[in-house]
């Protein structure tokens, strides 16, 4: 699953980022914003019109806007207690 | 020859390192650019126990010496001592959010790592114990190997501590427990690497973690609630607008009233002469009609540096993205958009936040059709003059509702030419839209009144010269050469002359002889076309002392018609009439091909709106 497709308040792990996707400039910026491989996200918000764009991830303690574009390039697993509320909901 | 000694503020943006500096230096601040490039200078001065002085700088606020941003290139510069004529500071003072120790360690590292005397000033202690993290400073000291130093710079706590550490700093070599090799700063291991230390760092400096602070997400669910959300930014907006108009008006008057008492002085105690007219119906009435704008320029900017001490800004640029993309641009571009609301040119110098350099170039483009403060003279007196004061019940008054039309008439426009540049001339890729969302925070008084000042003199600096010395070649140009008996003053005059050519022009758009002599040299700037209605029809009625006592609106009203004035307001929303918007579009964009460019669509633009509203209102009626 791609970041811009977890859903809102679930909890998930970067796995995998396609840093070829985005530019020299986005990459460094999300990195610098610690959207790396290993941390732990959630999307907090999503904006208001077409597609919901843009989101707001919660990182750390801060809280980071970026695309949905953005967001398609990185790879996230939920973790464990949100992979079984995925259950529980989708049961 | 001794050495001054300097010390610089680094950190990410929103570490509190305005507010360090605001209380570290108190008002006496210098603000300029940097030497070359258009990144504001921050300066202040700050004294050691010894009474000794250190020149303190705040640098741009910046993710990494690997820069993405002409912002964190001039941080990286000045750090590294590249920047011509700004010596390396002798003193690193990296600002810390305790409340986000583990991110900003990142760059924190990379700064300790260049081996330069360093101190940590480890700021929002408060905010992080607010959010139930308590951080152990001696732990941090050994983990960084660097003076740590706990401060709440908006409370003072600290302060002492730090200053005395700043003046050890230089005497004490550092100790770098972190001894990273020299490499390329930002390289994508050593990157890696120090986010990993950071992690390490922050655990073993923080002592106790309890749930993270409810009230940000709180608000963040209200104020970013997918409809909600943009009720209440233009709800807000709405609100800016209608106490920039109201709210003002008791200042104003007083204003108005201090210049006419020195006028009245002036004239009883000085002879009739024509060095008295200059001084009355010239500098007095130029000036002063000017100057009482001041009192709205300050509401404004109150919202302005209010919404941006709040950390609302960045929340309404979350917003704003999704529209800004059907124009081609990102929220990024509604700040320096926003703050062209203010002023053009630090909305212009604003996109240099902006990476994406056809993005920015379209903002820089469209910020003067944002309705910047020179225009608010302007709009105000036509308003006033033309519009009943009329109440449309639930404190929505009829100026009130005209001057926000006259707002969105602005922003529509900019987005119409947006979309039209974007598929043309500045062609490209849509752009990124990344940014950190600060936490909110309750803005300072003192941070705010020092903003309000800086903004304050910033416009009576202009007031005082540009527009000073627009009002005297005008006033000299309308009084010479002088007429003969018979003969009007005006239609003898130099500026006479230059505005009977003008007027053909803009004839068709319904504008008289007299806007065409106030829009000459409102070239300077849009306000001085109201001093210069004021100097033109107060010299008109020279001579006869109750008619020069009419207040400019009654003026106006005897001499323009309704679709005039309608038509004179769409001119102001599209005109670029500012040569200093001009001459930093000049400056930003490194050349003249794109100012020119501005200069003509805008013309361009506010004739054909002009002559729109004109024919419309005479179709109406009006």
């Amino acid at each position: 699953m791609t970041l811009d497709s977890l859903p809102v308040g679930l909890s998930a792990r970067i796995i995998a980022v396609d840093w070829a996707q985005l530019a020299d400039e986005e990459a460094q910026r999300l990195r610098a914003l610690g959207l790396d491989v290993g941390a732990k996200v959630e999307v907090a918000h999503r904006g208001v019109f077409a597609g919901r764009d843009p989101l707001a991830i919660s990182v750390g303690r801060m809280t980071v806007a970026l695309r949905r574009v953005h967001a398609r390039a990185m790879q996230v697993e939920t973790t464990q207690i949100a992979a079984k509320q995925v259950e529980v909901a989708g049961a | 020859m001794t050495m001054r000694r300097s010390a610089a503020l680094v950190g990410n943006p929103n570490a509190g390192k305005s507010a360090l500096f605001n209380a570290l230096t108190g008002a006496r601040q210098k603000i300029a650019n940097y030497p070359g490039v258009t990144v504001e200078r921050k300066g202040g001065r700050l004294l050691l126990p010894n009474g000794e002085p250190v020149e303190l700088t705040d640098l741009p606020g910046s993710y990494s010496l690997h820069t993405t941003s002409p912002d964190e290139e001039v941080t990286r510069r000045v750090i590294l001592g590249e920047l011509p004529g700004e010596p390396a500071p002798q003193v690193l003072v990296i600002v810390l959010d305790a409340s986000n120790l583990e991110q900003h360690l990142v760059f924190a590292q990379e700064v300790i790592a260049l081996g330069r005397p360093c101190v940590v000033a480890l700021n929002m202690v408060d905010l992080a114990e607010r959010d139930g993290l308590t951080i152990d400073p001696l732990a941090l000291e050994a983990a960084l190997g660097v003076k740590v130093v706990p401060t709440v710079a908006v409370r003072r706590r600290g302060l002492t501590e730090l200053i005395e550490a700043i003046a050890e700093a230089e005497t004490t070599s550092t100790r770098a427990a972190i001894t990273h090799e020299r490499a390329q700063p930002g390289s994508v291991n050593d990157f890696t690497e120090r986010r990993l230390t950071a992690h390490v760092i922050a655990e073993s400096a923080i002592i106790s973690e309890s749930a993270r602070h409810r009230l940000h997400s709180q608000l963040d669910r209200l104020l970013l609630h997918p409809w909600l959300g943009p009720v209440v930014l233009f709800a807000l907006l709405f609100v800016v607008f209608q106490a920039v108009f109201s709210g003002a008006q008791p200042f104003a008057d007083a204003l108005q009233a201090g210049v006419g008492v020195i006028t009245d002085f002036v004239r009883h105690h000085l002879p009739p002469s024509l060095a008295r007219n200059l001084l009355t119906d010239g500098i007095l009435g130029g000036v002063g009609s000017v100057v009482v704008f001041l009192p709205q320029i300050i509401i404004l900017f109150f919202f302005i540096l209010a919404l941006e001490a709040s950390g609302y800004m960045a929340r309404a640029a979350f917003l704003m993205d999704r529209m800004m993309a059907y124009v081609g641009l990102s929220g990024r571009s509604f700040i320096p958009l926003l703050s062209s609301f203010a002023c053009a040119i630090p909305g212009i110098m604003a996109t240099r936040s902006i990476t994406d350099p056809k993005d920015r170039l379209t903002t820089i483009l469209i910020a003067p059709l944002m309705t910047c403060s020179a225009r608010l003279p302007v709009y105000a007196v036509i308003i006033a003059a033309f519009i009943p004061n009329r109440n449309l019940g639930w404190h929505i008054g009829l100026q009130g509702l005209v001057l926000f039309v006259l707002y969105v008439a602005g922003i529509v426009g900019a987005m119409a030419v947006a979309v039209v540049l974007r598929g043309t001339l500045t062609k490209g890729a849509a752009s990124g839209f990344i940014m950190e969302m600060p936490k909110y925070q309750l803005p300072r008084v003192k941070d705010m009144a020092i903003g309000l000042m800086q903004r304050a003199w910033i416009f009576l600096h202009r007031a005082g010269t540009i527009i000073f010395t627009v009002t005297v070649v005008l006033w000299l140009l309308l009084n010479f050469p002088r007429a003969q008996p018979g003969q009007d003053q005006i239609d003898a005059s130099v500026a006479g002359h230059l505005a009977n050519g003008l007027a053909v022009v803009i004839k068709p758009i319904g504008f008289n002889r007299d806007i065409a002599l106030s829009l000459i040299p409102a070239m300077a700037a849009r306000e001085v076309s109201v001093s210069t209605l004021a100097t033109t029809y107060a010299v008109a009625s020279a001579g006869d002392e109750v008619q020069t006592s009419h207040r400019l609106a009654d003026q106006l009203k005897t001499h323009w018609t309704l679709p005039t004035a309608l038509a004179f307001l769409a001119w102001f929303v599209f005109a670029p009439q500012c040569m200093s918007t001009i001459a930093v579009t000049r400056r930003e964009t490194n050349g003249w091909k794109w100012p020119a460019f501005m200069l003509l669509y805008l013309f361009v633009l506010a004739y054909i709106a002009a002559g729109i509203t004109y024919w419309s209102a005479i179709a109406l009626g009006l």
